[in-house]
């Protein structure tokens, strides 16, 4: 899977899930507020990953996460540690 | 304190319709809400007959965060509840101001835990259930989801009493309102209708297995009824005293007068005459009346052999110089379980709404002691002042609820 085709995915899931304007998902706004989620969103984020990208995510993961970007970066390189492992 | 306590809205999701005038209709014409559902052989059921219900679409209705939490019966309890207050002409900015609380009848929700337990097994991860899991699984699935959507700040639980869950509900509601506790109370009962919430139900050979007639398998108080049809979906009662509801305008639609309750001491599954009499008895003492003032009795009769038996007795024992005409809905809309109780005062009061009563669809022939009863196997025009209701359950719970017409002047 290549970056282009990860990122596609990720904002297909976003929207389908949290409903939100396709428009606001730009690599540099903050996740936390476009998406509007609280404590137990990230909980559904973590099911939502593990669904399409198989594998799992660990809440700490999420601290260094701020943009659309960072969660990209991870997911990204998550996926590539799984391919190469 | 003894205040009037009046319903100012209704609200229904059912077999027979998916609003109040759906439902009418459906009563008055004696349509059955009964079907098959299929797939119920591949899980080993003895009966495929269930209550056809529609899933409700809530996506673009209310936001992902309310909606995630929902089980299929707080699902339900969301379409009637929306409905209820519409009629009650109570918004959410209403609500935010005012204390308005919700006691609603529920028994279960065996689909969501069986499906997170499912996950849990697969995953070998909890987290993997997702966030809404928890507010699905427990058993005040439709109170905790449903206060937190409709912003209320008054009493808050469910009520849990099998098969009569719905009616204590708004039994206590009743009390809570006559008693200065509380002014305005959601009231209601939901019911699952899926396989993962019936199958210890079927297990027990308490279902009928009439499969080649569907809409002829429910028939309480028939001589041939062979078991109940499960069934579900979610009826809402709002509840509010007197003074509150004539304050705010409210449509008064009906007033409740009487509530009776027992236990019957016994078998965890058999009915007891004596403790459904004591119940009866214990409802037109509350509310000040005689068996003879009573017009008409919506039946608990689920068209089990022995429970329907057993309740034909203590009507007839209570009833019988003035012999009310009874009808027991479930002959059309199966057994609506933890939502009954509720679901039959939403029926009742349509009835009384609109003069007529519905058939007891399906009565052919009685029995020894339905045959004493007068029973409508026919839609009757007629005005009802006074009604009763009955509810029973396991466990040997019974509840009778009395409600009385009543007019904006009155």
């Amino acid at each position: 899977m290549t970056q282009e085709e990860i990122i596609s995915k990720i904002n297909e899931f976003l929207v389908e899930e949290f409903e939100v304007d396709s428009e606001k998902i730009v690599p540099t706004a903050n996740l936390r507020e476009t998406l509007n989620l609280d404590s137990l969103d990230y909980v559904d984020l973590v099911v939502i990953i593990e669904s399409n990208f198989g594998f799992k995510v660990v809440a700490e993961d999420f601290i260094g996460i701020h943009t659309f970007q960072n969660f990209y970066d991870y997911v990204n390189r998550k996926v590539g540690e799984k391919v190469n492992a | 304190m003894n205040n009037r306590v009046v319903i100012t809205g209704l609200g229904i999701w059912s077999c027979l319709g998916k609003n109040l005038e759906e439902v009418k209709n459906s009563l008055y014409t004696g349509k059955s809400g009964i079907g098959i559902d299929k797939g119920r052989e591949s899980w080993g059921y003895r009966s495929l007959l269930t209550g056809i219900v529609e899933a409700p679409q809530l996506k673009g209705v209310i936001d992902r965060r309310a909606r995630v939490g929902l089980s299929e019966e707080a699902e339900y309890a969301y379409m009637a509840t929306a409905e209820a207050m519409k009629e009650a002409k109570m918004d959410l900015d209403w609500m935010e101001k005012n204390e308005v609380g919700i006691l609603y009848g529920n028994d279960s929700s065996a689909k969501a835990v069986s499906e997170a337990i499912d996950t849990i097994r697969e995953k070998k991860d909890t987290t993997l259930l997702g966030s809404g899991s928890i507010f699905q699984s427990m058993n005040c699935t439709v109170t905790m989801n449903l206060s937190t959507i409709f912003k209320l700040r008054g009493i808050n639980f469910t009520v849990s009493a099998a098969c009569a869950s719905g009616s204590h509900a708004i039994g206590l509601g009743y009390l809570m309102i006559k008693w200065g506790l509380q002014k305005h109370i959601i009231c209601g009962g939901a019911q699952e209708v899926n396989p993962f919430a019936f199958g210890s139900f079927d297990g027990l050979g308490a279902f009928s297995v009439r499969h080649n007639e569907p809409t002829k398998a429910s028939r309480p108080f028939d001589k041939d009824r062979d078991g109940l049809i499960p069934s579900g979906g979610a009826a809402t009662v709002i509840l509010e005293s007197y003074e509150s509801a004539i304050e705010r305008g409210a449509p008064i639609i009906a007033e409740v007068v009487g509530y009776g309750f027992s236990s019957n001491g016994q078998h965890i599954s058999n009915s007891s005459v004596e403790g459904q009499i004591r119940s009866l008895e214990m409802a037109l003492s509350d509310a000040k009346l005689t068996a003879a003032q009573i017009d008409y009795i919506n039946a608990h009769a689920t068209s089990t052999p022995g429970g329907d038996f057993a309740e034909a007795q203590a009507i007839d024992n209570v009833f019988a110089q003035s012999k009310p005409l009874v009808s027991s809905t479930k002959s059309m809309t199966g057994h609506e379980c933890w939502m009954a109780g509720a679901s039959e005062i939403v029926y009742s009061t349509l009835m009384m709404q609109n003069n007529f009563i519905a058939p007891n669809i399906n009565f052919e022939n009685p029995d020894e002691a339905s045959a004493k009863l007068n029973i409508a196997a026919r839609t009757c025009e007629k005005n009802i002042d006074l009604y009763l209701s009955n509810s029973f359950g396991f466990g040997g719970t019974n509840s009778s609820l009395i409600i009385k017409k009543i007019t904006n002047k009155q």
